[in-house]
């Protein structure tokens, strides 16, 4: 393996922040986090697939996928992460190398390729994903996007995270080291406030970040980079001047969190923006974080008013679908979200959840499930497609959330299914996105159109069959 | 005669292309019982696998060997052999299809080699299912050319000379172009004249959007093995789009009589086929067909005031471009712009000047100036810039639903695509403004009394040109 890739890889695997590393002993630690893939039993993307999820809402930035047309051309353009300006992350650039760059190497048409990117579009800069084939064949991605931004004077970012080094959160992480290596902290912001922010681990999707930015904006709070949501390149090689960072609960950034810890030292806590309860926590830690940086302390009253004011209307607003869901049966299968948190909000609906998934959640996310659905809190670590289909088909749930792969299981079985995935049309976050979700539970239960598509057919009606 | 070009840019920008290896996959799925698995890193699996659930909303079985960098450089026999006894341990499919992709194919795998071991190793375990593979590079051709590899695999896989024919048993073979729709009309056309159809693939019977009674791991419906077998024995078969030709010399080489069609969209091209069904089953074509003829005649009379003269721009894979842009000609219309995925001998008989292997891009370029640009979903941004309307056709469309039922071969098919493009015409049709026909400035100088030749510049801004006609006012 290209002893670079390797080394990062190590380096990540090593994360201190992690939670789950703490309780790993030397050498498990060393065997990293990714499970060895079953072969004819995996799903789930590969390490480009997830630096491109990490990178790709950074939106004037050319993203360059050096590779043959199978990582780009048969994925392009099919990442919801929304921009408020630039369009120019949802072109799709690839080398598309053919036979002749896989015998006689790929680096010369990559050269070519930055130089056309940069004379027609001319991005603030271009990044570089290297991919499984180019990889093998020892295409030196570091070393051609050197000297391209010496010769065209624009920074040439490589992203070292061939597909076949593992999973999609390892891509992630090593997206996010990209960053670090190249592009944060190499520019000063024009000015600093003592409100400036970082959110580290967001991606924009379905525009979720601009149900949160008026509170933000509402506290004066500004974000001086989002890492990488709605993103623009100066904004995070700007970013180094924060005060302080949230990163987003999912843990898939969480070594540029530590590491602009250790180096620029901006503290910064794990938070979430999905659920009420949440959703207040994060607002606070951002303005205590603010505080003991240096913002005037009546941030933290403003902070607690704003909170109380929100809080109330969602609660109410959600209190108001009660009488139409009280008793409903939820069954709740979410991948990196903090299931406890969505658990509280679905209740005081008057939901009641079956079953949740807690296979990324941690040690003390299971108690706080327990605290809140009661001891016998039916927790799902792993179910298969055919099991959930059961349960659905037996009405041991009335509607499932979940990613977007077992949709059909839902979906067959005849039953109502909402999608709470990064594919989602539908933003959730911020106390906006809580009504909104429960709203949209509502919505999907009671569409007439259950009934009809589980009418049984004439020819299932006994008394048309003997007279027939 | 258009001429043919690839595109001399490094960087291609906006892909139209998807790789070999879907292709192959997206034939497997028609195949009944299946496991379509690619023998590479697990990513290039789950993007194949979440492009064909987004265009088809539906569950896709697809399986990967999941190669590491590891197991790459050592071959990947284990790993077959792992994902071969788990995919048979979880869901015993009778048949698991591996195709391969630019990693393993960069090694240098011998899969075939592998699978020899592998069955004589196994040989009770995996007893009742059977394995095939497709050598199908990532960086070669394109998903079309994976579709194409695939069947003519698996024709060489499984069918045998037969020494009697089945009188009435026409085998298809359809093009990756046609939808589960098409199908289901090439069906019903050949059923029309009492002959039996058996499609291989047949995506109609998996990706039509049925609800199955129980959850099932592999594919549901499509040929079985036994269709494939028994292609053999086909009175006849007939394969649709070029890309067919090299699974139709191998059934030609055991003796099936076989005739490939271009295209089925168009009038003509119909007209062909259902010439060799009356031909084959000795029948004369039914009332039913016959008004659909008619219908057609009637769409395209209606249909040409809309078509005719509109600049069309089309991005597609061979033989899809050949049928749209050969109906456009047809029926009037000019492709502007056409831009391809892959070499194809069509190409050269596109009816346009140039046909362009390349991007999005390329055609993004190309299409300035026309009425309208029809490719897959990711030309919408390209069709927003241009400021005109964009006619969905071929994989991906994600941002639409209903996808397989799009209709476009047979009478019926036919006329349904004349209606829904001529309809996009007139929703777009340009309301003329008192700005939209003005006078060359050598016109205006005459009708205001200077001589046409004037300082000889014509030009609008010259100030031997005045700018304004005085009007004489004639009082009441
Ligand atoms: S696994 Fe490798 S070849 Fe496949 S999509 Fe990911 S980077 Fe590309």
């Amino acid at each position: 393996m290209d002893a670079r890739v390797s080394a990062k890889i190590q380096s990540v695997f090593e994360e201190p922040a992690c939670e789950h590393n703490q309780n790993k002993d030397e050498k498990a630690r060393k065997k990293g986090c990714t499970k060895q893939l079953s072969p004819g039993a995996a799903a789930g993307g590969c390490a480009f697939d997830g630096a491109k999820i990490a990178l790709q809402p950074i939106a004037d930035v050319a993203h360059l996928v050096h590779g043959p047309i199978a990582c780009e051309g048969n994925s392009w353009d099919n990442r919801n992460s929304s921009t408020s300006g630039p369009q120019l992350y949802r072109t799709g650039f690839t080398t598309d190398i053919g036979e002749l760059d896989v015998i006689y190497g790929g680096e010369k048409r990559l050269f070519k390729s930055i130089r056309e990117i940069i004379e027609k579009y001319d991005p603030p800069a271009v990044f570089v994903y290297q991919t499984c084939v180019t990889a093998l064949i020892g295409d030196d991605i570091e070393a051609v996007c050197k000297r391209a931004a010496e010769k065209f004077g624009k920074p040439v970012v490589p992203v070292n995270a061939p597909g076949f080094v593992g999973p999609k959160n390892l891509g992630n992480k090593l997206g996010a080291e990209a960053l670090l290596d190249y592009v944060i902290g190499t520019e000063e912001p024009e000015v600093t406030t003592p409100y400036d922010i970082n959110i580290i681990g967001e991606y924009n999707l379905a525009g979720e970040l601009w149900q949160i930015r008026p509170l933000l904006d509402a506290l004066g709070i500004r974000i001086l980079s989002c890492i990488s949501g709605d993103g623009r390149y100066h904004e995070v090689a700007q970013s180094h001047r924060a005060k302080a960072a949230m990163m987003v609960c999912s843990k898939s950034m969480i070594n540029v969190a530590r590491k602009m810890e250790d180096r620029y030292g901006i503290p910064f806590f794990e938070g979430s923006f999905y659920g009420i309860e949440d959703m207040s926590d994060t607002l606070r830690q951002l303005a205590r974080l603010l505080v003991q940086r240096g913002a005037p302390a009546d941030l933290l009253d403003r902070t607690e008013a704003l909170i109380a004011v929100e809080e109330k209307r969602a609660w109410e607003r959600i209190a108001a679908y009660r009488p139409r869901l009280e008793g409903k049966k939820v069954l709740l299968i979410t991948g990196g979200v903090k299931s406890w948190s969505v658990v509280a909000a679905l209740q005081e609906a008057g939901l009641e959840v079956v079953g949740t998934s807690v296979k990324k959640s941690t040690k003390e996310d299971k108690e706080k499930i327990k605290e809140i659905m009661g001891e016998d809190a039916h927790m799902i670590d792993d179910m298969t497609p055919r099991e959930m289909f059961k349960m659905l088909r037996d009405a041991r749930a009335d509607i499932m959330l979940s990613g977007g792969r077992s949709q059909f299981v839902a979906l067959k079985a005849k039953m109502p299914w909402l999608d709470i995935n990064q594919e989602r049309h539908y933003a959730y976050a911020g106390y906006e996105g809580m009504v909104d979700l429960v709203r949209e539970i509502s919505k999907t239960l009671f569409n007439p159109v259950w009934e009809q598509v589980r009418a049984p057919a004439p020819w299932e009606t006994p008394a048309l069959e003997e007279a027939c | 005669m258009a001429i043919v070009h690839d595109s001399k840019k490094a960087c291609a920008v906006n892909p139209l292309k998807m790789s070999q290896p879907l292709g192959a996959c997206y034939a497997f799925l028609g195949l009944a019982s299946t496991m379509p698995m690619m023998h590479g890193s697990q990513g290039c699996t789950s993007f194949g696998l979440v492009l064909l659930v987004r265009h088809f909303k539906e569950a896709i079985p697809m399986q990967t060997t999941a190669m590491n960098e590891v197991s790459t450089i050592l071959g990947g026999m284990d790993n077959i052999e792992q994902a071969v006894l788990n995919i048979k341990k979880r869901a015993n499919p009778a048949l698991i299809a591996i195709a391969s992709t630019g990693l393993t194919e960069t090694k240098g795998d011998d899969v075939d080699g592998y699978l020899r071991l592998i069955r004589a190793k196994h040989a009770e375990t995996l007893d009742g299912t059977e394995i095939v593979y497709v050598s199908t590079p990532d960086y070669v051709g394109a998903f079309q050319d994976g579709w194409a590899a695939a069947i003519k695999a698996l024709v060489a896989a499984f069918v045998t000379p037969a020494e009697t024919r089945v009188t009435g048993r026409i085998g298809v073979l359809p093009g990756a172009h046609l939808t589960p729709a098409d199908l289901e009309e090439v069906r019903e056309l050949i059923e029309a004249f009492g002959l039996d159809a058996v499609l291989v693939p047949d995506v109609s019977g998996s990706l039509d959007g049925h609800i199955p009674e129980d959850f099932t791991p592999t594919t549901l419906g499509g040929a079985t093995l036994d269709d494939i077998r028994g292609l053999g024995a086909c009175e006849h078969v007939i394969a649709i789009g070029e890309q067919m030709r090299g699974a139709v010399e191998r059934l030609e080489a055991i003796g099936v009589p076989c005739t490939l069609f271009d295209r089925l969209t168009g009038l003509t091209a119909t007209d062909a086929l259902v010439a060799l069904l009356m031909r084959l089953s000795g029948k004369p074509a039914p009332a039913r067909l016959k008004r659909q003829r008619g219908q057609l005649q009637d769409a395209m009379l209606d249909g040409h005031f809309h078509l005719g003269g509109k600049r069309v721009a089309i991005g597609a894979e061979p033989d899809l471009l050949f049928a749209l842009s050969s109906l456009i000609a047809e029926m009037g219309g000019e492709v502007a712009a056409a831009v391809t995925t892959t070499h194809s001998p069509l190409l050269v008989r596109v009816p346009t000047e140039e046909v362009l292997v390349g991007d999005l891009e390329d055609l993004e370029m190309r299409a300035v100036g026309c009425d309208l640009l029809i490719t897959h979903a990711h030309g919408r941004q390209a069709a927003t810039r241009l400021g005109i309307p964009l006619f969905r056709a071929g994989i991906p469309q994600f941002d639409r639903i209903g996808t397989a039922h799009q209709l476009s071969v047979g009478y019926r098919g036919t006329r349904d695509l004349i209606f829904q493009l001529a309809n996009i015409f007139l929703a777009h049709m340009h309301a003329h403004g008192p700005e939209d026909w003005p006078l060359p400035a050598e016109a205006v100088a005459a009708a205001q009394g200077q001589s046409a030749a004037g300082c000889g510049c014509a030009s609008s801004s010259c100030s031997s040109v005045s700018d304004e006609v005085v009007i004489p006012i004639i009082p009441a």
